[in-house]
């Protein structure tokens, strides 16, 4: 056994309102520069839908994730080491811009400075790219926002798999959900493994998965690697660029920028302590639905005390055990099981997790003959999202796991609604669910309280058992991987780049982006 | 021996443009290996990039091995092989040529897309330009010398490109004077591919040095990071 620790993260779908603060949020602290415009490294989709890029979740097009091979190895779905090789100069497996979407902005100036004109002036759109004119905007991050684009085209949904898809066409039964996204920090990432430069790595202290942009360059097997099309490739810098899970902060005990402005209170940080040995046997299961019983074997028990002498052992600090004890993460994954993996499927072992939205009852007009399981909750199979349509995001269409998260907290409303409306708790119910009465006040505390210091539970990093300050003190700030040299008061870069930080370049080429706008047709 | 501008350009040129070929790239990858990339433009368009750009970089390496080969491998090892100066030659002619027109499709196929699509062309700097451009003129050049070749297949001017080329690189004096009496053509060719060697470290060639073989020898797929001491 040989015991890691990672921070994971849970979203609670339950409560996920789709305001799109955490993808704005993030976008202004990561992506707002040229060649990641495109880029929102979280985004949120209206479910059902194709998603961003087009159809991220059928890998029968993008080849993402890992297949296992007959003799019980896994290998990238892109193929084996020489076949990922073999498509380094043409990868075939690659979505377009235009499957994400192409990035423009609007001729703003126009209503300024239009002059004297019969109609009213108006701003229209400029790619980003190319700076021309774009007749149409044809696709962008949120298209499919509450239900977007005809049904035809949002039935491709991968989620769709198995189930008799038309009739949620029709009015009466459409349904929709959001589905926040981001990187999954996985704990057998594709990207890592299909990275020809070595360039992508896992860190050993906290899981996180980061791109080192100075040995990154630039053969892009990664963006097919990944299943959840979640790393991406800047077309300015021609390197790949990926969610850092805010690894600034966490190492500063704080929750991503994500998680922090997340208004609805659904997202949650904590210590997820798993076997790093028995990776590869978890991520090589056999049967696909059987993946998210894997992961979860290999998750483990902060309170036993043989698994606390072993990480003492494995060198997980003190600090990081206690965070273990208290993580959010750990009880909704495991102790309660309401949060499930996006996708299991993929078999990259996703460390970002979801508890599955309630939704109302379907028919609720005709109440009188509203199916129930037992006299007091509804059979979950009545909800307006099929429950298969959530077994097929969460647990590669494995029903029970769904069924189960979606009655522990149906269990729960009707346990709170009792104490609180009828003035005396009616724990009958908790039985035929597996909770206790102590564990659904928890569940309450966690999910529907949701304090902040019970949301994020995040141990600060060791640095300074690394790393001497001292040798730091009067060298250069921030800079792009180039030690100082950015920061000289040249405006060319002698190898023909653009300067990517420093502030002071005024290069032509860098200056193209706000210039645009202000230049006649 | 003549000190005059045929010496220059091949005698003390050729140390000129390996110079700052070995000390260019070196600098770069120490001092700002974030620049170090390929660039690829395969997001912004996928069209004519993947035809192009395999067809392209499978003749360049087939042309890139055969002049590595052809021209540094001593000449006593191809005699103690058997294979004479003719069959040399023609074998030269013959995949050289191939793997010419192989490059020059994809080379084709490239430079226009990088010229008349129009997120291609807003994104391409002054050093894409240059590169491209270059390197088209070096294999139209390449291609051109087949018609002198032809004219003499006993492979004897091939012997003496070959004897210019292990001179330079064994640090011998005496290495412009073998090629004095070649034809302009191929002179032109050289010259053009010491320029090429010069620009190399100052664009988005060096690439080329971090062809990621060693990923197939990589034991595991994943890797995890320490936090360094």
């Amino acid at each position: 056994m040989k015991i890691r620790a990672q921070i994971g993260k849970v979203l609670n779908l339950d409560k996920c309102i789709g305001c799109h603060t955490c993808s704005v949020t993030c976008k202004n602290v990561w992506t707002s520069r040229k060649g990641m415009e495109y880029v929102w490294f979280n985004n949120v989709e209206t479910k059902p839908g194709i998603g961003y890029p087009k159809e991220w979740e059928n890998q029968d097009v993008w080849n993402g994730g890992w297949e296992r091979k007959t003799n019980g190895k896994l290998q990238p779905k892109i193929g084996g080491r020489w076949r990922v090789l073999a498509k380094i100069f043409g990868n075939p497996d690659m979505p377009e811009i235009d499957d994400y979407y192409e990035p423009f902005h609007f001729d703003f100036d126009n209503l300024q400075d239009s002059g004297v004109v019969k109609t009213s002036p108006v701003a229209r759109p400029r790619s980003l790219i190319s700076g021309e004119r774009m007749a149409k905007i044809e696709w962008g991050p949120n298209w499919e926002e509450l239900l977007g684009t005809e049904f035809e085209s949002r039935k491709r949904d991968k989620n769709f798999d198995d189930m008799e898809k038309d009739i949620y066409g029709q009015f009466e039964n459409t349904f929709m959900m959001y589905l926040p996204r981001l990187c999954e920090h996985c704990l057998n990432p594709t990207c890592v493994a299909a990275c020809p430069s070595g360039s992508i790595y896992k860190r050993e202290e906290d899981g996180i998965v980061l791109v080192d942009q100075d040995k990154c360059r630039g053969w892009r097997m990664c963006i097919s690697g990944c299943p959840y099309k979640k790393i991406y490739y800047n077309w300015e810098s021609g390197k790949a660029e990926k969610c850092t899970f805010c690894y600034p902060r966490i190492e500063n005990g704080e929750p991503t920028v994500c998680s922090e402005t997340c208004v609805g209170r659904i997202r949650y940080l904590g210590v997820m302590l798993y076997d790093a040995d028995r990776i590869a046997e978890a991520a090589s299961t056999e049967n696909t639905e059987d993946l998210y019983e894997a992961q979860m074997d290999i998750f483990l028990d902060p309170n036993d005390p043989d698994i606390i002498a072993q990480a003492k052992k494995d060198g997980i600090p003190d600090n990081w055990m206690e965070a273990a004890r208290k993580s959010p993460v750990y009880k909704m994954a495991k102790e309660w099981k309401v949060a499930l993996p996006l996708h299991p499927e993929y078999r990259t072992l996703p460390m970002v997790w979801y508890v599955p939205p309630l939704s109302p009852i379907q028919n609720a007009a005709q109440a009188g003959k509203m199916a129930m399981k037992d006299d007091i909750m509804p059979d979950v199979k009545s909800l307006r999202i099929p429950v298969k349509y959530l077994a097929n995001m969460l647990t590669a269409g494995k029903e029970e796991p769904v069924i189960n998260s979606l009655e522990r907290m149906m269990a729960m409303r009707h346990y709170m609604r009792s104490k609180h409306v009828d003035g005396a708790p009616d724990t009958s119910i908790l039985d035929n669910v597996g909770l206790t009465e102590d564990m659904v006040e928890d569940m309450y505390r966690y999910m529907a309280i949701a304090n902040y210091e019970d949301r994020y539970v995040i141990p600060t990093g060791h640095k300074e058992e690394t790393m001497d300050a001292y040798g730091e003190r009067g060298s250069c700030g921030f800079s792009f991987g180039d030690g100082c040299s950015s920061h000289s008061n040249n405006d060319v870069d002698m190898f023909g780049g653009a300067r990517t930080s420093g502030g002071n370049s005024g290069s032509k080429k860098d200056n193209r982006v706000n210039t645009l706008f202000t230049s006649a047709d | 021996m003549s000190f005059d501008f045929h010496h220059f350009l091949f005698q003390f040129v050729p140390y000129f443009a390996l110079t700052i070929l070995f000390l260019g790239c070196l600098l770069r990858f120490d001092r700002d290996p974030y620049s170090w990339r390929s660039k690829s433009s395969q997001l912004l368009r996928k069209k004519q990039l993947i035809w192009g750009n395999v067809l392209f970089h499978v003749g360049v390496l087939m042309i890139l091995a055969g002049h590595a080969i052809g021209l540094l491998t001593p000449i006593a090892v191809f005699d103690a092989l058997g294979v004479s100066h003719s069959a040399k030659q023609m074998l030269a002619i013959v995949a050289g040529g191939g793997a010419g027109v192989i490059a020059f499709v994809g080379l084709t196929l490239l430079i226009h897309r990088r010229v008349f699509d129009p997120r291609i062309r807003a994104n391409t700097s002054r050093a894409d330009m240059v590169v491209l451009l270059m390197l088209y003129a070096q294999l139209i050049l390449g291609m051109l010398t087949i018609p002198v070749s032809l004219e003499h297949l006993d492979g004897h001017e091939m012997v003496k490109f070959m004897e210019w080329a292990q001179h330079i690189v064994t640090f011998r004096d005496g290495a412009a004077e073998y090629i004095r009496d070649s034809a302009l053509i191929f002179k032109l060719h050289i010259t053009l591919g010491m320029l090429i060697f010069t620009i190399f470290p100052f664009t988005r060639l060096v690439h080329m040095l971090s062809a990621p073989v060693g990923y197939m020898f990589r034991k595991q797929y994943q890797i995890v990071r320490r936090r360094e001491s």
